[in-house]
């Protein structure tokens, strides 16, 4: 298989990810795009660990996955806080912090 | 420049073609369906997908554990935040920025930076012959020698996350 092939993917699925970052008002879904950028991130470093043969692409894609989970643990928390204040959870109404 | 290595590991090839192409239509599904918990599922088959290429790239330990952690954990945890925080669990319409269009423009031009880069930088370069699958004991031996720093900072993290987020969410 073709290196580019892999990293092509990994493109593809991230700039879905930022789309989705930018577009989204739902907090938990802004979440779950951040979840697809982790990924196409993970796929990459696999892919240059294949290339080059080493196992240290391995060992940094389960650090991201560990670092995934807790953020998503924590992120919830938040938008949990959020919703139980505001009743809502459209980022675009968070503007307290806006000069 | 090939779109795919047709002289080498033909069935490996198909195989990331379908796989690619299902997960790209499901990361689509997530970012532009209008039901959050539709959006959820499709995110669950994109994660399946990465774990599915993940063992095509003789990674084992880290499919095992994206199916693990991801498909079991974390998923559970984003349905549980979609019914915690909505009571309407149908169609939604009220779910985009009102200049949703301005991602559009910024997430192509992001994407044709990096397939120039890509396409120029790496060409045609294949993967070696496929190689033994990465044994988990090389794994552990990377994490507990050369990485050993970074796996102490991520305890820690852990170790907040686990915190902040009981701190975050009790009632009291």
């Amino acid at each position: 298989m073709l290196i580019n092939n892999f990293l092509l993917l990994g493109a593809v699925l991230f700039c879905i990810g930022v789309y989705g970052v930018i577009a989204r008002k739902n907090a938990v879904l802004v979440l779950m795009s951040i979840e697809l950028i982790l990924n196409s991130v993970n796929i990459n470093l696999l892919a240059f660990d294949q290339l080059w043969g080493n196992v240290d692409g391995n060992t940094f894609a389960l650090y991201i996955i560990a670092v995934a989970a807790g953020e998503v643990g924590v992120g919830l928390a938040m938008v949990l806080l959020i919703y139980r204040n505001r009743k809502t959870i459209s980022l675009d109404e968070l503007s307290e912090m806006k000069g | 420049m090939m779109l795919a290595a047709t002289d080498i590991q033909i069935a490996q090839n198909i195989g990331f073609g379908i796989i690619a192409a299902v997960m790209i239509v499901a990361a689509l599904k997530v970012v532009t369906s209008r039901n959050v918990v539709h959006a959820a599922l499709a995110l669950v088959v994109v994660m399946a997908g990465a774990a599915a290429q993940y063992l095509l790239l003789a990674a084992e330990f880290v499919a095992v554990a994206q199916v693990l952690v991801y498909v079991g954990a974390v998923m559970v945890l984003f349905l549980f935040g979609i019914m915690l925080t909505r009571a309407k669990l149908g169609k939604d319409t009220d779910l985009n920025n009102k200049n949703w269009g301005l991602g559009i423009p910024v997430a192509l031009l992001m994407l044709g930076v990096m397939v120039w880069v890509l396409v120029d930088g790496f060409e045609d370069t294949k993967l070696a012959e496929p190689r033994p699958p990465v044994s988990t004991a090389a794994i552990s031996d990377s994490i507990f020698t050369v990485y050993l720093l970074p796996f102490w900072a991520l305890s820690f993290v852990l170790l907040a996350a686990v915190i902040g987020a009981i701190v975050l969410a009790r009632k009291d």
